[in-house]
């Protein structure tokens, strides 16, 4: 559905040089194109223009006009910008302390509960840890069953009390037993909740104050359009989180939605997630988002 | 506000609030260029008019949704069981939607069962038992990685022996681009026809109004191997406006039926086209 950014423009270019001069106000149509991929690929509208401006700025400044193929200059510097904007490097997660705390929020149906699971895997797996689950999500119906299962299919012990309907003092319990039982890792599922939710979001600021994690993580759906910038901004202003996992990339979404996010808190992408098995998350590239963004 | 005509800034400002409402360029560069025709035919043209015009070209590209009154929650007369199978990419609110359904159609005086054939997801299937037990309708479900096509058999018999008036078949998440799992839906659909030859009577593919661009594909997809007859845009109580499915709903002339407007029992409302287009110019947006 989506035409290839590159393909697009050089064809606009060619048009262009068969009208001879090419100018300022010629690279403004071209930009046109680029903003309209990007906006296709649901990076916020507010966004995408302010970086059109710059990229074009950019573009005249290295004289982008007088190559021989313009429409691929534009597109590398385009690429180049998108992929240092979402953080050039991978970074890792902040596991010190015993236990290490890491705390999951996100709206409805993001992917907190399966990602729970996913990183209980990973940090068993790939960093030799201990990691206990906790069901904190008292609302949603099952919640607490769904974590179970998952925690079987890692092969990581749930810690739940069917009885309390206060998160926070799960939480607490859970932090306890932890140290008393040798996990080292805690990881703590939540309810899903709409950023305007204001009774949701003071329990998961308590949640946050109570626990002091090493890592709060908003856990956001890659396919999620132009309200991403909205919803990581408000949870951001109440939870000043530490990182973000974009999930459902298994999927053919284009994810302009990480650009946004990332542009407005400036805060890193942790984690993909690419499918609903326990194995299916990885880390965060830049330049292969770039690439999928732009249709690449 | 105070404008008295439609000038390249009024324009501006349109594309900003419909793509911000993530309305899509392409349906956003529709609805302006039908504007601006009727705009250069009719030389002065106030802002009040100019909403007018919005309004009618925007529902103009909403199908229209026959199920009756604009409010009332109504399915077809028929004798046997009127059978909804709900699909969907993950996480959307196709569970929840069925359980605020079947609250609706209770009420309504239906006899309703429930068809819990996600067999896959974790605890799918005791969170529609959940939700069962809230509205107070009978569920048919089999165990965790039975075949989901087996539980919407024995769900379309059992109705048929209960004499329901509607069931309603949960499905498993599944992303369009899978081409197994997309498939699986046909055979479920097959499936059922072996109990109630013209069922399913409705396909509802449930969109979620947070959701982007991506959402055409899903329809494309869905409408591709299940021949979708209707959508539910879930999650409206939050701050994103689902303007996607106003290019869908043209695109694949399917009628968007409900709208979600949280998650207890009672938070579904019939879609209303007028109230959803002026949600769209509601508010001023901030990004
Ligand atoms: N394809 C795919 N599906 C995913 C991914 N992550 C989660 N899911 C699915 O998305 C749906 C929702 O996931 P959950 O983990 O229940 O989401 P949640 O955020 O805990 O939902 P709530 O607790 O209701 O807010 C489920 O069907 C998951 O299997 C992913 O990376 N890829
Ligand atoms: N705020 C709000 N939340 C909703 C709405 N509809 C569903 N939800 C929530 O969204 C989450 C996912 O809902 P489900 O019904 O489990 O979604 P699903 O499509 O069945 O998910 P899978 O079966 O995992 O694919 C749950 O936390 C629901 O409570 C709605 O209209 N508004
Ligand atoms: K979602
Ligand atoms: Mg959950
Ligand atoms: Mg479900």
């Amino acid at each position: 559905m989506f035409e290839n950014l590159q393909d697009k423009l050089e064809r606009s270019f060619k048009v262009l040089k068969g009208h001879g001069q090419i100018t300022e106000v010629n690279v403004a149509e071209t930009m046109k194109e680029v903003r309209r991929s990007l906006l296709d690929a649901d990076v916020n509208f507010k966004i995408a223009k302010d970086f059109t401006n710059r990229v074009k700025d950019k573009a005249l400044g290295r004289d982008v006009l007088n190559t021989v193929s313009p429409g691929q200059l534009l597109v590398k510097i385009t690429h180049e910008e998108l992929t240092e904007l979402m953080g050039s490097e991978h970074e890792e997660l902040d596991l010190s302390g015993d236990p290490a705390v890491i705390l999951m929020a996100g709206l409805q149906g993001s992917g907190k509960t399966t990602h729970s699971g996913k990183l209980a895997h990973f940090l068993k797996n790939k960093k030799g840890k201990k990691p206990l689950l906790v069901a904190c999500d008292v609302y949603r119906p099952a919640a607490i069953d769904q974590l179970h299962v998952v925690g079987e299919q890692v092969g990581t012990e749930v810690y739940s009390n069917k009885e309390e309907k206060d998160p926070v003092k799960i939480a607490k319990d859970a932090v306890e037993y932890a140290k008393q039982n040798g996990f080292n890792a805690v990881i703590v599922d939540t309810a899903g909740r709409l950023a305007i939710d204001e009774d949701m979001m003071n329990e998961i600021s308590s949640l946050k104050d109570a626990l002091n994690p090493n890592e709060t993580l908003f856990v956001v759906d890659a396919m999620t359009g132009q309200d991403a910038v909205n919803t990581a901004k408000e949870f951001n202003q109440r939870l000043d989180y530490e990182g973000v996992i974009l999930t459902k990339l298994d999927g053919d979404t284009r994810g302009g939605a990480a650009l946004s996010i990332r542009a407005v808190v400036q805060k890193p992408i942790k984690f993909i997630g690419t499918g609903e098995k326990m194995d299916a998350l990885t880390p965060f590239h830049p330049s292969r988002m770039s690439d999928r963004i732009l249709g690449m | 506000a105070g404008k008295s005509k439609v000038d390249d800034e009024v324009l501006d400002d349109l594309e900003e609030i419909l793509v911000t409402s993530d309305v899509g360029v392409d349906t956003t560069l529709k609805i302006i260029d039908r504007i601006e025709e009727r705009v250069s035919k009719d030389k002065y043209f106030g802002t009040e008019e100019l909403n007018k015009i919005l309004r009618e070209e925007i529902s103009g590209l909403l199908e229209e949704n026959n199920s009756g009154s604009e409010t009332e929650f109504v399915i077809p007369q028929q004798d046997a069981p009127y059978v909804i199978m709900v699909v969907g990419v993950n996480g959307v609110g196709k569970t929840t939607t069925i359980g605020k359904l079947a609250y609706q159609f209770k009420k309504a005086g239906k006899k309703v069962v429930l068809g819990a054939a996600d067999t896959f997801r974790a605890a799918a299937i005791d969170q529609l038992k959940i939700w069962s037990e809230r509205v107070d309708v009978p569920i048919v479900t089999q165990k965790m990685g039975s075949d989901p096509a087996s539980v919407a058999f024995d769900t379309l018999q059992s109705a048929q022996a209960q004499d329901a008036d509607v069931v309603i078949i949960d499905t498993a998440g599944r992303l369009h681009n899978k081409v197994n799992l997309m498939n699986e839906l046909g055979k479920i659909k097959k499936v059922m026809k072996k109990v109630i030859p013209d069922a399913p009577h409705e396909v509802m593919l449930v969109l979620d109004a947070s959701t982007g661009q991506n959402a055409i594909e899903q329809a494309k997809q869905f409408t591709r191997v299940t021949e979708v007859t209707g959508m539910a845009l879930t999650k409206l109580d939050g701050t994103a406006k689902g303007g996607v499915v106003i290019g869908i709903s043209d695109l694949f002339k399917i009628p968007v039926r409900y709208i979600g407007v949280g998650e207890r029992m009672e938070d579904l409302q019939v879609f209303n086209k007028y109230e959803f287009v002026d949600s769209l110019f509601g508010e001023e947006q901030e990004a």
